[in-house]
Protein backbone atom coordinates (compact mmCIF):
# COMPACT_ATOMS: atom_id res chain seq x y z
CA UNK A 1 0.00 0.00 0.00
CA UNK A 2 2.54 2.13 0.70
CA UNK A 3 4.38 1.79 -2.07
CA UNK A 4 1.55 1.47 -4.88
CA UNK A 5 -0.26 5.00 -3.63
CA UNK A 6 2.24 7.35 -4.91
CA UNK A 7 1.93 5.39 -8.18
CA UNK A 8 -1.87 5.36 -7.80
CA UNK A 9 -1.72 9.47 -6.68
CA UNK A 10 0.42 9.35 -10.42
CA UNK A 11 -1.93 7.68 -12.42
CA UNK A 12 -5.08 9.31 -10.75
CA UNK A 13 -3.59 12.80 -11.73
CA UNK A 14 -2.22 12.09 -15.00
CA UNK A 15 -3.97 14.28 -17.73
CA UNK A 16 -4.53 10.99 -19.88
CA UNK A 17 -5.93 13.16 -23.06
CA UNK A 18 -3.03 15.31 -23.74
CA UNK A 19 -0.40 12.94 -22.75
CA UNK A 20 0.80 12.18 -26.36
CA UNK A 21 1.13 15.57 -26.67
CA UNK A 22 3.19 15.97 -23.86
CA UNK A 23 5.54 13.22 -24.83
CA UNK A 24 5.75 14.67 -28.45
CA UNK A 25 7.00 17.89 -27.25
CA UNK A 26 10.09 18.89 -28.44
CA UNK A 27 11.28 19.61 -24.91
CA UNK A 28 10.15 16.45 -23.47
CA UNK A 29 11.53 14.28 -26.10
CA UNK A 30 14.93 15.60 -26.18
CA UNK A 31 15.07 14.65 -22.24
CA UNK A 32 14.01 11.32 -22.98
CA UNK A 33 16.62 10.65 -25.69
CA UNK A 34 19.06 12.34 -23.32
CA UNK A 35 18.36 10.49 -20.57
CA UNK A 36 18.86 6.99 -22.74
CA UNK A 37 21.97 8.30 -24.17
CA UNK A 38 23.48 8.85 -20.49
CA UNK A 39 22.11 6.31 -18.98
CA UNK A 40 23.57 3.41 -21.73
CA UNK A 41 26.79 5.24 -21.54
CA UNK A 42 26.98 5.30 -17.78
CA UNK A 43 26.04 1.34 -18.13
CA UNK A 44 29.19 1.18 -20.57
CA UNK A 45 31.24 2.62 -18.35
CA UNK A 46 30.28 0.98 -15.25
CA UNK A 47 30.94 -2.38 -17.36
CA UNK A 48 34.53 -1.46 -18.10
CA UNK A 49 35.48 -0.84 -14.91
CA UNK A 50 33.17 -2.00 -12.64
CA UNK A 51 33.61 -5.55 -13.73
CA UNK A 52 36.83 -5.68 -13.16
CA UNK A 53 36.79 -3.61 -9.98
CA UNK A 54 34.17 -6.43 -8.59
CA UNK A 55 36.44 -8.81 -9.57
CA UNK A 56 39.57 -7.50 -7.77
CA UNK A 57 37.33 -7.41 -4.55
CA UNK A 58 36.30 -10.28 -4.64
CA UNK A 59 39.01 -12.72 -5.84
CA UNK A 60 42.21 -10.83 -4.86
CA UNK A 61 43.11 -10.42 -1.37
CA UNK A 62 45.28 -7.24 -0.81
CA UNK A 63 45.93 -5.30 2.53
CA UNK A 64 43.54 -2.31 2.18
CA UNK A 65 40.71 -4.53 0.29
CA UNK A 66 38.01 -3.60 3.17
CA UNK A 67 38.87 0.32 2.46
CA UNK A 68 38.79 -0.35 -1.18
CA UNK A 69 34.91 -1.76 -1.09
CA UNK A 70 33.79 0.79 1.66
CA UNK A 71 35.29 3.44 -1.10
CA UNK A 72 33.34 1.80 -4.37
CA UNK A 73 29.92 1.27 -2.05
CA UNK A 74 30.02 4.68 -0.43
CA UNK A 75 28.07 6.35 -3.40
CA UNK A 76 25.00 4.03 -2.62
CA UNK A 77 24.47 5.44 0.37
CA UNK A 78 25.40 8.54 0.40
CA UNK A 79 23.25 11.50 -1.19
CA UNK A 80 23.79 11.93 -4.71
CA UNK A 81 23.55 15.89 -4.27
CA UNK A 82 26.70 15.15 -2.05
CA UNK A 83 27.79 13.09 -4.90
CA UNK A 84 27.54 15.78 -7.11
CA UNK A 85 29.11 18.44 -4.84
CA UNK A 86 31.82 15.67 -4.63
CA UNK A 87 32.46 15.92 -8.33
CA UNK A 88 32.59 19.65 -8.76
CA UNK A 89 35.42 20.10 -6.53
CA UNK A 90 36.82 17.41 -8.16
CA UNK A 91 36.26 17.61 -11.34
CA UNK A 92 34.69 21.08 -11.92
CA UNK A 93 36.70 23.75 -13.86
CA UNK A 94 37.97 25.33 -10.75
CA UNK A 95 38.56 21.39 -8.93
CA UNK A 96 41.86 19.64 -8.14
CA UNK A 97 41.87 17.55 -11.19
CA UNK A 98 39.15 19.84 -13.25
CA UNK A 99 41.77 22.72 -13.10
CA UNK A 100 44.51 20.68 -14.64
CA UNK A 101 41.79 19.25 -17.44
CA UNK A 102 40.66 22.73 -18.76
CA UNK A 103 43.97 24.09 -18.47
CA UNK A 104 45.61 21.27 -19.99
CA UNK A 105 43.48 20.10 -22.70
CA UNK A 106 40.60 22.54 -22.21
CA UNK A 107 38.23 19.79 -21.08
CA UNK A 108 35.13 21.24 -18.98
CA UNK A 109 33.16 18.65 -17.58
CA UNK A 110 30.20 20.80 -15.97
CA UNK A 111 27.23 21.63 -18.42
CA UNK A 112 28.39 19.41 -20.81
CA UNK A 113 26.54 15.83 -21.48
CA UNK A 114 29.82 14.05 -20.49
CA UNK A 115 29.49 15.56 -17.07
CA UNK A 116 25.81 14.22 -16.99
CA UNK A 117 27.37 10.67 -17.76
CA UNK A 118 29.99 10.88 -15.27
CA UNK A 119 27.41 12.25 -12.71
CA UNK A 120 25.26 9.23 -13.22
CA UNK A 121 28.29 6.61 -13.89
CA UNK A 122 29.10 8.04 -9.98
CA UNK A 123 26.39 6.90 -8.46
CA UNK A 124 25.41 3.85 -10.54
CA UNK A 125 28.14 1.92 -11.05
CA UNK A 126 29.09 0.90 -6.98
CA UNK A 127 25.30 -1.44 -7.55
CA UNK A 128 27.51 -3.23 -10.37
CA UNK A 129 30.11 -3.84 -8.56
CA UNK A 130 27.93 -4.44 -5.47
CA UNK A 131 26.27 -7.65 -7.28
CA UNK A 132 29.69 -8.48 -9.46
CA UNK A 133 31.37 -8.82 -6.49
CA UNK A 134 28.62 -11.10 -4.90
CA UNK A 135 28.36 -13.22 -8.32
CA UNK A 136 32.76 -13.59 -8.22
CA UNK A 137 32.49 -14.79 -5.10
CA UNK A 138 29.72 -17.16 -5.27
CA UNK A 139 30.92 -18.63 -9.17
CA UNK A 140 32.49 -21.85 -8.48
CA UNK A 141 35.78 -22.14 -8.23
CA UNK A 142 36.12 -25.55 -9.49
CA UNK A 143 35.15 -25.17 -13.06
CA UNK A 144 38.25 -22.70 -13.00
CA UNK A 145 40.50 -24.69 -11.74
CA UNK A 146 39.74 -27.29 -14.06
CA UNK A 147 39.94 -24.85 -17.10
CA UNK A 148 43.05 -23.86 -15.82
CA UNK A 149 44.44 -27.60 -15.42
CA UNK A 150 43.56 -28.24 -18.84
CA UNK A 151 45.86 -25.24 -20.20
CA UNK A 152 44.04 -22.54 -20.20
CA UNK A 153 45.48 -19.28 -19.97
CA UNK A 154 44.07 -16.94 -17.35
CA UNK A 155 42.40 -14.87 -19.88
CA UNK A 156 40.62 -17.47 -21.63
CA UNK A 157 39.64 -18.98 -18.26
CA UNK A 158 37.84 -15.24 -17.30
CA UNK A 159 36.63 -14.66 -21.28
CA UNK A 160 35.47 -18.51 -21.91
CA UNK A 161 34.50 -19.85 -18.30
CA UNK A 162 34.11 -17.37 -15.74
CA UNK A 163 32.40 -14.29 -17.56
CA UNK A 164 30.04 -16.72 -19.15
CA UNK A 165 28.78 -18.65 -16.64
CA UNK A 166 28.10 -15.10 -14.59
CA UNK A 167 26.24 -14.22 -17.78
CA UNK A 168 22.65 -13.83 -15.69
CA UNK A 169 24.38 -11.98 -12.95
CA UNK A 170 25.68 -9.81 -15.57
CA UNK A 171 22.62 -8.82 -17.06
CA UNK A 172 21.14 -8.15 -13.60
CA UNK A 173 24.18 -5.98 -12.76
CA UNK A 174 23.74 -4.08 -15.86
CA UNK A 175 20.29 -4.05 -15.41
CA UNK A 176 19.97 -2.52 -11.91
CA UNK A 177 23.15 -0.01 -12.64
CA UNK A 178 21.09 1.39 -15.88
CA UNK A 179 18.15 1.99 -13.75
CA UNK A 180 19.78 3.64 -11.15
CA UNK A 181 21.76 6.03 -13.99
CA UNK A 182 17.91 6.50 -15.32
CA UNK A 183 16.94 7.96 -12.38
CA UNK A 184 19.92 9.92 -11.41
CA UNK A 185 18.62 13.62 -10.25
CA UNK A 186 20.80 14.90 -7.41
CA UNK A 187 24.39 14.55 -8.55
CA UNK A 188 23.52 15.19 -12.21
CA UNK A 189 22.21 18.55 -11.53
CA UNK A 190 24.75 19.94 -9.12
CA UNK A 191 27.77 18.59 -11.23
CA UNK A 192 26.55 18.89 -14.40
CA UNK A 193 23.85 21.43 -14.28
CA UNK A 194 20.45 21.83 -16.17
CA UNK A 195 19.91 22.68 -19.79
CA UNK A 196 18.02 20.94 -22.13
CA UNK A 197 19.60 18.52 -24.91
CA UNK A 198 23.33 18.88 -23.10
CA UNK A 199 22.50 17.86 -19.42
CA UNK A 200 18.37 17.77 -18.43
CA UNK A 201 17.67 14.31 -18.30
CA UNK A 202 14.53 12.95 -17.75
CA UNK A 203 14.51 13.70 -13.79
CA UNK A 204 15.74 16.66 -14.11
CA UNK A 205 12.72 17.65 -16.79
CA UNK A 206 10.16 16.44 -14.30
CA UNK A 207 11.86 18.61 -11.28
CA UNK A 208 11.55 21.93 -14.04
CA UNK A 209 8.16 21.17 -15.13
CA UNK A 210 6.79 20.30 -12.03
CA UNK A 211 7.24 24.17 -11.47
CA UNK A 212 5.95 25.48 -14.64
CA UNK A 213 4.25 22.63 -16.05
CA UNK A 214 2.82 20.35 -13.26
CA UNK A 215 0.89 17.73 -16.08
CA UNK A 216 4.22 17.78 -18.11
CA UNK A 217 5.59 16.78 -15.08
CA UNK A 218 3.51 13.72 -14.35
CA UNK A 219 3.71 12.21 -17.86
CA UNK A 220 6.94 12.42 -17.92
CA UNK A 221 6.87 10.56 -14.15
CA UNK A 222 4.84 7.98 -15.08
CA UNK A 223 7.10 7.61 -18.43
CA UNK A 224 9.89 6.87 -15.83
CA UNK A 225 7.88 4.57 -13.70
CA UNK A 226 7.02 2.51 -17.17
CA UNK A 227 10.52 2.33 -18.56
CA UNK A 228 11.44 0.69 -14.66
CA UNK A 229 8.57 -1.24 -14.27
CA UNK A 230 9.14 -3.03 -17.41
CA UNK A 231 12.90 -3.75 -16.36
CA UNK A 232 11.97 -4.80 -13.44
CA UNK A 233 9.43 -6.80 -13.70
CA UNK A 234 11.07 -8.80 -16.89
CA UNK A 235 13.93 -9.49 -14.85
CA UNK A 236 12.52 -9.66 -11.58
CA UNK A 237 13.35 -13.31 -10.71
CA UNK A 238 16.84 -12.37 -11.86
CA UNK A 239 17.29 -10.07 -9.56
CA UNK A 240 15.99 -11.52 -6.43
CA UNK A 241 16.15 -15.03 -7.31
CA UNK A 242 20.04 -14.96 -7.26
CA UNK A 243 20.30 -11.98 -4.37
CA UNK B 1 8.83 -16.25 -15.04
CA UNK B 2 5.15 -17.68 -14.01
CA UNK B 3 6.05 -16.59 -10.56
CA UNK B 4 6.78 -13.06 -11.18
CA UNK B 5 3.88 -12.74 -13.33
CA UNK B 6 1.21 -14.09 -10.68
CA UNK B 7 2.88 -11.86 -8.09
CA UNK B 8 2.66 -8.55 -10.04
CA UNK B 9 -0.94 -9.25 -11.68
CA UNK B 10 -2.62 -8.50 -8.23
CA UNK B 11 -1.03 -5.33 -7.72
CA UNK B 12 -2.04 -4.28 -11.69
CA UNK B 13 -6.02 -5.22 -10.69
CA UNK B 14 -5.88 -3.41 -7.42
CA UNK B 15 -4.02 -0.56 -8.91
CA UNK B 16 -6.90 -0.48 -12.12
CA UNK B 17 -9.60 -0.92 -9.77
CA UNK B 18 -8.44 2.24 -7.46
CA UNK B 19 -8.58 4.51 -10.45
CA UNK B 20 -11.29 3.18 -11.81
CA UNK B 21 -12.99 4.30 -8.30
CA UNK B 22 -11.24 7.40 -7.67
CA UNK B 23 -12.56 8.92 -11.37
CA UNK B 24 -9.69 9.18 -13.96
CA UNK B 25 -7.70 11.71 -13.88
CA UNK B 26 -8.31 15.80 -13.97
CA UNK B 27 -11.72 15.36 -13.21
CA UNK B 28 -11.70 14.78 -9.54
CA UNK B 29 -8.53 16.61 -9.23
CA UNK B 30 -10.54 19.73 -10.51
CA UNK B 31 -13.11 19.00 -8.07
CA UNK B 32 -10.98 18.89 -5.41
CA UNK B 33 -9.31 22.33 -6.01
CA UNK B 34 -12.53 24.12 -6.02
CA UNK B 35 -14.17 22.99 -2.98
CA UNK B 36 -10.89 24.09 -1.79
CA UNK B 37 -11.04 27.54 -3.15
CA UNK B 38 -14.47 28.05 -1.74
CA UNK B 39 -13.07 28.30 1.55
CA UNK B 40 -11.38 31.75 0.87
CA UNK B 41 -13.23 34.41 -1.28
CA UNK B 42 -12.51 37.40 -1.15
CA UNK B 43 -14.06 40.78 -2.68
CA UNK B 44 -11.27 42.35 -3.84
CA UNK B 45 -12.92 45.53 -4.41
CA UNK B 46 -9.74 47.15 -3.26
CA UNK B 47 -9.96 50.89 -2.50
CA UNK B 48 -6.91 51.42 -5.40
CA UNK B 49 -4.51 53.35 -3.34
CA UNK B 50 -1.53 53.53 -5.41
CA UNK B 51 -0.66 50.86 -8.35
CA UNK B 52 2.81 50.46 -8.42
CA UNK B 53 4.31 50.24 -11.90
CA UNK B 54 5.94 46.96 -12.86
CA UNK B 55 8.26 45.43 -15.33
CA UNK B 56 6.91 46.21 -18.76
CA UNK B 57 6.04 42.88 -19.80
CA UNK B 58 4.80 41.52 -16.44
CA UNK B 59 1.13 40.39 -16.95
CA UNK B 60 -0.46 42.12 -14.12
CA UNK B 61 -3.65 41.17 -12.70
CA UNK B 62 -4.86 44.19 -11.01
CA UNK B 63 -6.65 42.79 -7.82
CA UNK B 64 -3.39 41.60 -6.40
CA UNK B 65 -1.65 44.29 -7.58
CA UNK B 66 -2.37 47.29 -5.29
CA UNK B 67 -0.88 48.93 -2.51
CA UNK B 68 -0.97 48.22 1.38
CA UNK B 69 -4.10 46.09 2.71
CA UNK B 70 -6.90 48.60 4.16
CA UNK B 71 -6.99 46.69 7.78
CA UNK B 72 -3.79 47.34 9.54
CA UNK B 73 -3.10 44.42 11.83
CA UNK B 74 -2.14 45.97 15.37
CA UNK B 75 0.43 44.14 17.76
CA UNK B 76 0.95 42.51 20.44
CA UNK B 77 0.94 39.73 17.98
CA UNK B 78 2.15 35.83 19.65
CA UNK B 79 2.79 32.25 18.19
CA UNK B 80 5.35 31.20 15.17
CA UNK B 81 4.55 32.69 11.62
CA UNK B 82 6.62 30.87 8.48
CA UNK B 83 7.90 32.80 5.69
CA UNK B 84 8.61 31.83 2.58
CA UNK B 85 10.82 34.38 0.56
CA UNK B 86 12.42 34.79 -2.64
CA UNK B 87 16.16 33.20 -2.82
CA UNK B 88 17.43 36.83 -3.55
CA UNK B 89 15.91 38.11 -0.15
CA UNK B 90 18.10 35.43 2.25
CA UNK B 91 20.42 37.81 4.01
CA UNK B 92 17.68 40.53 4.28
CA UNK B 93 14.54 38.93 5.09
CA UNK B 94 17.17 36.91 7.88
CA UNK B 95 17.68 40.08 9.12
CA UNK B 96 13.93 41.70 9.02
CA UNK B 97 12.88 38.63 10.70
CA UNK B 98 14.87 39.10 13.50
CA UNK B 99 13.96 42.65 13.72
CA UNK B 100 10.30 41.64 13.74
CA UNK B 101 11.07 38.60 16.31
CA UNK B 102 12.59 41.95 18.81
CA UNK B 103 9.57 44.18 18.13
CA UNK B 104 7.37 41.78 18.98
CA UNK B 105 8.68 39.30 22.11
CA UNK B 106 7.38 36.02 22.10
CA UNK B 107 6.84 35.48 17.75
CA UNK B 108 9.00 33.24 16.11
CA UNK B 109 9.66 33.22 12.31
CA UNK B 110 10.69 30.40 10.68
CA UNK B 111 11.91 31.20 6.80
CA UNK B 112 12.67 29.12 4.14
CA UNK B 113 14.24 30.48 0.70
CA UNK B 114 14.16 29.34 -2.77
CA UNK B 115 13.23 30.05 -6.11
CA UNK B 116 10.16 31.92 -6.08
CA UNK B 117 8.48 29.34 -8.37
CA UNK B 118 9.98 26.97 -6.35
CA UNK B 119 8.06 28.18 -3.43
CA UNK B 120 4.72 28.67 -5.37
CA UNK B 121 4.69 24.92 -6.06
CA UNK B 122 5.37 24.07 -2.68
CA UNK B 123 2.37 26.57 -1.09
CA UNK B 124 0.34 24.99 -4.25
CA UNK B 125 0.92 21.40 -2.97
CA UNK B 126 0.06 22.49 0.72
CA UNK B 127 3.02 23.60 2.24
CA UNK B 128 2.28 25.05 5.58
CA UNK B 129 3.56 28.99 4.98
CA UNK B 130 1.93 32.13 6.43
CA UNK B 131 3.28 34.79 4.31
CA UNK B 132 5.25 34.45 0.54
CA UNK B 133 7.36 37.19 -1.10
CA UNK B 134 7.85 36.64 -4.45
CA UNK B 135 10.92 38.09 -6.50
CA UNK B 136 8.25 39.18 -9.39
CA UNK B 137 4.24 39.74 -9.68
CA UNK B 138 4.27 36.59 -12.08
CA UNK B 139 5.17 33.88 -9.30
CA UNK B 140 2.76 35.83 -6.74
CA UNK B 141 -0.03 36.14 -9.86
CA UNK B 142 -0.26 31.82 -9.75
CA UNK B 143 -1.11 32.06 -5.80
CA UNK B 144 -3.68 34.88 -6.65
CA UNK B 145 -5.54 33.02 -9.39
CA UNK B 146 -5.71 29.96 -7.15
CA UNK B 147 -7.20 32.25 -4.18
CA UNK B 148 -4.45 30.72 -2.20
CA UNK B 149 -3.30 34.72 -1.10
CA UNK B 150 -5.61 36.67 1.86
CA UNK B 151 -6.74 39.38 0.70
CA UNK B 152 -4.35 41.02 -1.78
CA UNK B 153 -0.45 41.28 -2.30
CA UNK B 154 1.12 44.37 -2.10
CA UNK B 155 5.00 45.71 -2.89
CA UNK B 156 7.65 45.88 -0.26
CA UNK B 157 10.65 46.76 -2.47
CA UNK B 158 12.38 46.90 -6.17
CA UNK B 159 15.94 45.62 -7.11
CA UNK B 160 17.92 45.64 -10.30
CA UNK B 161 19.77 42.97 -12.12
CA UNK B 162 23.51 43.40 -13.18
CA UNK B 163 26.04 40.87 -14.99
CA UNK B 164 27.71 38.13 -12.22
CA UNK B 165 31.38 36.96 -13.29
CA UNK B 166 33.97 35.09 -11.03
CA UNK B 167 36.07 37.71 -8.66
CA UNK B 168 38.80 39.00 -10.99
CA UNK B 169 35.85 38.74 -13.92
CA UNK B 170 39.05 35.84 -16.12
CA UNK B 171 37.13 36.32 -19.33
CA UNK B 172 36.65 40.32 -18.61
CA UNK B 173 33.28 40.11 -19.28
CA UNK B 174 32.35 44.32 -20.47
CA UNK B 175 28.64 44.24 -21.46
CA UNK B 176 25.69 42.10 -22.11
CA UNK B 177 27.14 42.10 -25.34
CA UNK B 178 30.00 39.57 -24.23
CA UNK B 179 27.27 37.23 -22.72
CA UNK B 180 26.79 36.09 -26.21
CA UNK B 181 29.90 35.11 -26.85
CA UNK B 182 30.30 31.58 -27.60
CA UNK B 183 33.26 30.93 -25.22
CA UNK B 184 31.66 33.00 -22.15
CA UNK B 185 29.55 30.18 -20.57
CA UNK B 186 26.52 31.50 -19.22
CA UNK B 187 24.06 30.51 -16.37
CA UNK B 188 20.61 32.19 -15.92
CA UNK B 189 17.91 31.54 -14.09
CA UNK B 190 15.33 28.62 -15.83
CA UNK B 191 12.28 29.26 -16.84
CA UNK B 192 9.49 30.76 -14.45
CA UNK B 193 12.06 31.63 -12.07
CA UNK B 194 12.04 35.18 -11.73
CA UNK B 195 15.69 36.36 -11.88
CA UNK B 196 15.81 34.29 -15.35
CA UNK B 197 12.83 35.60 -16.60
CA UNK B 198 14.16 38.81 -16.03
CA UNK B 199 17.44 38.42 -17.96
CA UNK B 200 15.71 36.87 -20.89
CA UNK B 201 13.57 40.39 -20.78
CA UNK B 202 16.80 42.31 -20.59
CA UNK B 203 18.99 40.41 -23.52
CA UNK B 204 15.47 40.88 -25.63
CA UNK B 205 15.48 44.50 -24.99
CA UNK B 206 19.52 44.69 -25.22
CA UNK B 207 19.09 42.50 -28.80
CA UNK B 208 21.39 40.20 -27.82
CA UNK B 209 21.02 36.19 -28.10
CA UNK B 210 22.42 34.80 -24.85
CA UNK B 211 22.76 31.03 -25.01
CA UNK B 212 23.19 30.17 -21.53
CA UNK B 213 24.67 26.52 -20.96
CA UNK B 214 22.49 25.93 -17.85
CA UNK B 215 19.49 26.89 -16.02
CA UNK B 216 19.41 27.06 -12.46
CA UNK B 217 16.22 26.92 -10.33
CA UNK B 218 17.40 30.11 -7.63
CA UNK B 219 19.45 33.02 -8.31
CA UNK B 220 21.55 31.52 -4.93
CA UNK B 221 22.65 28.47 -7.35
CA UNK B 222 23.99 30.72 -10.43
CA UNK B 223 26.08 33.39 -7.97
CA UNK B 224 27.57 30.19 -6.43
CA UNK B 225 28.59 28.58 -9.64
CA UNK B 226 30.01 31.95 -10.43
CA UNK B 227 31.76 32.26 -6.97
CA UNK B 228 33.26 28.51 -8.39
CA UNK B 229 33.91 29.77 -11.53
CA UNK B 230 32.13 26.93 -13.50
CA UNK B 231 30.38 29.79 -15.28
CA UNK B 232 32.22 32.68 -16.82
CA UNK B 233 28.85 35.37 -16.61
CA UNK B 234 25.01 35.03 -15.39
CA UNK B 235 22.61 37.33 -14.51
CA UNK B 236 21.25 38.22 -11.11
CA UNK B 237 20.10 40.81 -8.50
CA UNK B 238 22.16 44.00 -7.38
CA UNK B 239 21.84 42.89 -4.24
CA UNK B 240 23.27 39.10 -4.61
CA UNK B 241 26.28 40.91 -6.00
CA UNK B 242 26.58 43.13 -3.27
CA UNK B 243 26.32 40.36 -0.26
CA UNK B 244 28.85 37.78 -2.38
CA UNK B 245 31.53 40.55 -3.30
CA UNK B 246 34.05 38.57 -1.45
CA UNK B 247 34.16 35.98 -4.26
CA UNK B 248 32.04 37.53 -7.28
CA UNK B 249 32.07 40.98 -9.09
CA UNK B 250 29.49 42.49 -10.67
CA UNK B 251 28.94 44.46 -13.96
CA UNK B 252 26.13 46.95 -14.21
CA UNK B 253 23.91 47.05 -16.98
CA UNK B 254 22.35 50.03 -18.45
CA UNK B 255 19.24 51.21 -17.35
CA UNK B 256 18.25 51.33 -21.19
CA UNK B 257 18.47 47.47 -20.71
CA UNK B 258 17.90 46.77 -17.27
CA UNK B 259 14.67 46.21 -15.66
CA UNK B 260 13.14 46.88 -12.39
CA UNK B 261 11.98 43.69 -10.19
CA UNK B 262 9.47 44.36 -8.17
CA UNK B 263 8.80 42.51 -4.96
CA UNK B 264 5.13 41.34 -3.67
CA UNK B 265 4.64 39.82 -0.53
CA UNK B 266 1.10 38.89 0.72
CA UNK B 267 0.16 36.45 3.92
CA UNK B 268 -1.22 33.25 2.72
CA UNK B 269 -5.37 31.93 2.95
CA UNK B 270 -4.17 28.79 4.50
CA UNK B 271 -2.37 30.58 7.26
CA UNK B 272 -3.69 29.74 10.83
CA UNK B 273 -1.88 32.56 12.85
CA UNK B 274 -3.08 35.36 10.05
CA UNK B 275 -3.02 37.99 12.53
CA UNK B 276 0.76 37.80 12.79
CA UNK B 277 1.48 37.04 9.20
CA UNK B 278 -0.14 40.32 8.36
CA UNK B 279 1.70 41.67 10.82
CA UNK B 280 4.49 40.85 9.55
CA UNK B 281 3.54 42.10 5.63
CA UNK B 282 3.37 44.98 7.39
CA UNK B 283 6.42 45.23 8.98
CA UNK B 284 8.22 44.64 5.89
CA UNK B 285 6.90 48.19 4.71
CA UNK B 286 7.58 50.10 7.70
CA UNK B 287 10.83 52.27 8.34
CA UNK B 288 13.26 48.97 10.23
CA UNK B 289 12.34 46.63 7.64
CA UNK B 290 12.65 49.06 4.81
CA UNK B 291 16.14 50.44 5.94
CA UNK B 292 17.83 47.05 6.34
CA UNK B 293 16.60 46.31 2.76
CA UNK B 294 18.10 49.71 1.69
CA UNK B 295 21.33 48.48 3.72
CA UNK B 296 21.78 45.43 1.35
CA UNK B 297 20.78 47.53 -2.00
CA UNK B 298 17.60 47.40 -2.52
CA UNK B 299 15.88 50.38 -4.16
CA UNK B 300 12.45 52.10 -2.26
CA UNK B 301 9.02 52.01 -3.70
CA UNK B 302 8.42 55.06 -6.13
Amino acid sequence: MFFTLPLVALLVRAPWGSALDIVREPAIRESLRLSLVCSFAATALSFVFGVPLAWVQARMSFPGRSLLRSITTLPVVLPPVVGGLALLLALGRNGIVGRWLFDSFGVRLPFSTAGAIIAETFVSMPFLVLSMEGAFAGSDLRLEEAAATLGASRWAVLTRVTLPNLRPALIAAGVLCWARALGEFGATITFAGNFPGTTQTVPLAVYQAFETNPPAAIVLSLVLVAISLTVLVTLRHRLVGRA
Amino acid sequence: MSNSRSRFLPIAVVLLAMVALTGVGPVSSAATKSTKAKAKTKSTAATAARPISAPSSAPITVASMTAPATTVPTPPFAGSITVFAAASLTASFTEIAAAFEKTNPGVKVALSFAGSSTLVTQIQNGAPADVFASADTNNMDKLAKARLIDGIASMFTRNRLMIVVPRGNPLRVQSLGDLAKPEVFVGLGAVGVPVGDYAREISARAGIDVKPKTLESSVSAIVTKAALREIDAGIVYVTDVAIDDYRVDGIAIPDAQNVVATYPIASLAASKNAATAKGFVTFTQGTIAQSILAKYKFLALK
